[in-house]
């Protein structure tokens, strides 16, 4: 749904499978932004978000991750970690996109 | 003159005396606060200030000018009152502006962007002491606004150092804002580290926004809701009419300031808004504007009543005609005594216009000094009242300019050192607060203006004490108080126990008085211990042209101002062998010095057996000039003295006689204390000249 959202209003999305997955993708392309989740597979998304923020191209970069509402102390976690914002589940298409155009103009 | 004025300079030369008039209503008010007049008054200045302003193309004038018309609209409508805090910001805002007038480029918006954040804190707080409860309706609002309450937010925040490598963009944050409503944005430096100190990717920004929008609260938080628990946002509301952040180049400052403040290394651009374009309007126009005030050859304009240059064209007319019937008496052969009188009657006339022209009120100049004395007061926690009278009185435009610093001087002088401290003031029985006084008033061809204070007044002893400290007496010495209080005028000297920032540096006064003196002006110092002290300086009315007694000494011929001329008397026969020992002359019964001008100036060859004395006065003291013989007045068209010759006493300057020849003008004063010192020798010892 992120990909289908995203592409209709003109980004190029690259798809990760899992954190790992997600960390060589960032490694091999320049990304603008990153959605994650929190719970993945194969490091979790606060490991992700650590480990994007520590690669030199990556400081900076927007990093939004999906949450529940619940989840304060897990948003906090994702903070700490060096994520820039996030989007609460469920989300509707146009908070997605409005995410995307608050960091990315 | 020039014709094609350039339409920048005539708005330079009329928000200056706008300037003036807010600065004066502003002084006003904060004596009297309820005084419709004034903040009207104010009102209109900045109105018209910021519509010519954007007329002639200084927008950044107009913007900045715009915010403090909006506050005294407020306060005209009886929403806000000019308390002391406001009319000090407003005094700060009225230089500002005059800076930004005069010297655009020298004028750092930041600070203009700092008096405008001052002007809406104090909004602000004014709203938070006696909160309006309905912000005034539709009337307030910029016309064409849909009708939805706008309500104006204040906001400033500041974000953690890391949060632009955690993917934060300030940048858009503030687009957002401004897409919420009218936006204005500040962005303070103070926190950004020297070079060396700075961290490439850190955030030291702090921002300030005025953001009217009809959206709630809440849409700021939206704005800020991912960083809400990475910095610190301060959002107040501010009172709808105070907003006035629609002026259309409401960002041009803005954008200038930040682009000015940081040349230093810049972590990321700091504002959305684009490089100000920096007028570009100007850019061609001011820089040599800049230049010839640079250069000190300024050209000033002046303003004429219109009946004086009328009267001046009807003497030129007559004078036209009168050349008219000389050049057909000269061609004819005949006498031409008549028109020769006529073109001397109009020539003087003209003179006299023509100076008439050059006057100018001295109120001008008084003005600025309440605005000193308002300062002083504060900055030396003395209280102090200025008086002033005789704001009519006229003055050659020159030497007002001229006057102005020394004056500053003066003033500063007597509120540092003359004024006592409240509670010194109270044990002498005196009323707490300093009073000082500047007068105005001619008499005869002179100016004087006098500045005095009921302070301590001139203490001889200690004025003697440091005089000795510094090597400008000997320790020995016999001084009159007088005398004493006349080294206060020496170079070096100061009895400032302490340099304060205002006054007491040691120099000073000895530059004051060389400025009166380079003006053929003197200084009379009269000073009551306990009581105050009175500085007056006496000034000619005019630089350039004086009426001059025209006498010969030996072959050669002097000019003498005939304003320092009493009388003329013939020295007798009798007087001149009966003074042999000493050189006094029996005036009605007054005795007066003579000071014989052959010997002073080694003239050879035996005097004209008629001898004439010419008396001449300054201040109360009298002195005769024992001449060959008094030619008569004559105009005299003051030349100054070449380099080489300024140092030589006795004369101040020089004219050219009709027939060509140069008469040098004699130094009064200089010659009258001359005179005085050399009647003193006598009375204390046993003469010296025979």
């Amino acid at each position: 749904m992120v990909k289908i959202t995203l592409t209709a209003a003109g980004y190029q999305v690259i798809e990760a499978g899992d954190g790992r997955d997600g960390l060589a993708q960032a490694k091999s392309n320049a990304v603008a932004m990153i959605v994650t989740d929190l719970n993945m597979p194969n490091m979790n998304g606060l490991e992700f978000i650590r480990e994007v923020r520590k690669l030199p191209p990556y400081r900076g970069v927007p990093i939004v991750f999906l949450t529940t509402e619940s989840d304060d102390g897990m948003k906090q976690q994702a903070k700490a970690a060096g994520a820039t914002g996030w989007i609460t589940k469920p989300f509707r298409q146009e908070q997605l996109l409005a995410a995307a155009k608050k960091f990315l103009g | 003159m020039n014709e094609n004025a350039d339409p920048a300079d005539i708005f330079r030369q009329e928000s200056a005396e706008l300037l003036e008039l807010l600065e004066q209503a502003l002084l006003d008010l904060e004596r009297s606060p309820d005084d419709h007049d004034l903040i009207d008054t104010a009102f209109r200045a900045l109105h018209t200030i910021k519509g010519s302003g954007a007329m002639f193309g200084f927008e950044q004038v107009a913007a900045f000018t715009h915010e403090f018309e909006s506050a005294f609209d407020r306060i005209r409508k009886g929403e806000a009152a000019p308390d002391p805090e406001l009319i000090a910001i407003a005094l700060n805002a009225k230089d500002f502006i005059r800076s930004q007038i005069e010297r655009p480029e020298e004028t750092d918006a930041v600070i203009g962007v700092c008096i405008l954040a001052d002007l809406r804190k104090l909004f602000a707080d004014a709203q938070a002491r006696a909160p309006i409860e309905t912000p005034p309706a539709g009337a307030a609002e910029p016309p064409g606004k849909p009708a939805a309450k706008l309500t104006t937010w204040r906001l400033t925040f500041r974000f953690n150092k890391d949060v632009l490598v955690n993917g934060s963009n300030p940048l858009l944050l503030l687009d957002e804002l401004r897409g919420l409503g009218d936006c204005r944005v500040t962005v303070h430096c103070d926190r950004v580290p020297p070079l060396a100190e700075m961290e490439p990717d850190a955030c030291y920004l702090e921002w300030e926004a005025v953001l009217a929008m009809a959206h709630p609260r809440s849409a700021i938080d939206d704005v800020f809701m991912f960083v809400a628990d990475d910095m610190e946002l301060k959002v107040e509301a501010v009172e709808a009419a105070a907003s006035a952040v629609a002026a259309p180049q409401a960002d041009a400052p803005i954008a200038e300031a930040t682009v000015a403040a940081k040349e230093t290394a810049a972590p990321l651009p700091q504002t959305a808004a684009p490089p100000a374009p920096a007028h570009p309007d100007h850019a061609g126009g001011t820089p040599e504007t800049a230049a010839k005030r640079a250069g000190g050859a300024e050209t000033s304009t002046i303003r004429v009543p219109a009946e004086r240059l009328d009267e001046m064209m009807d003497r030129v007319g007559e004078l036209v005609i009168a050349q008219a019937r000389l050049t057909q008496l000269a061609s004819a052969g005949g006498g031409t005594k008549g028109v020769a009188e006529e073109i001397e009657r109009l020539t003087s006339a003209l003179r006299d216009a023509m100076m008439g022209i050059r006057m100018v009120p001295i109120g001008s100049l008084f003005g600025r000094f309440r605005r000193l004395v308002h300062d002083l007061s504060r900055d030396l926690g003395k209280e102090m009242d200025l008086t002033t009278a005789g704001e009519e009185t006229e003055l050659d435009k020159t030497m007002i300019e001229r006057l102005a610093d020394p004056l500053v001087h003066i003033i500063r002088n007597a509120a540092d050192h003359g004024l006592e401290d409240a509670e010194t003031r109270i044990a002498a029985g005196k009323p707490a607060a300093g009073r000082i006084s500047l007068v105005a008033r001619h008499a005869g061809a002179e100016v004087l203006i006098s500045v005095s204070e009921d302070g301590r007044g001139l203490d001889a002893k200690r004025i003697r004490a440091k005089a000795e400290e510094n090597g400008l007496i000997a320790p020995d010495a016999v001084l009159s108080d007088a005398e004493l209080h006349q080294l206060i005028f020496q170079p070096g000297f100061s009895t400032a126990k302490e340099v304060s920032a205002l006054s007491g540096r040691g120099v000073g006064l000895d530059v004051v008085k060389r400025t009166i003196e380079g003006m053929r002006g003197s200084i009379d110092l009269a000073t009551d211990p306990g009581k105050g002290t009175e500085i007056t300086l006496r000034l000619p009315l005019t630089l350039a042209i004086i009426e001059g007694l025209l006498v010969r000494v030996a072959d050669a011929r002097y000019a003498i101002p005939l304003t320092a001329v009493e009388e003329c008397v013939e020295l007798s026969e009798a007087d001149s062998t009966r003074s042999k020992g000493r050189s006094f002359l029996n005036i009605r019964g007054d005795l007066v010095p003579f000071l014989r001008l052959r010997e002073l100036f080694d003239e050879p060859g035996e005097p004209d057996s008629h001898q004439k004395v010419v008396i001449v006065a300054a201040a109360d003291t009298r002195v005769g000039l024992v001449v060959d013989q008094i030619i008569g007045s004559h105009q005299t068209v003051i030349k100054s003295l070449s380099k080489l010759h300024a140092d030589v006493p006795s004369f101040s300057g020089a004219t050219i006689l009709g027939d060509g020849a140069v008469a040098l003008i004699l130094d009064v004063p200089h010659l009258i204390a001359l005179g005085q010192a050399r009647e003193t020798r006598m009375q204390s010892s046993t003469p010296e000249f025979a």
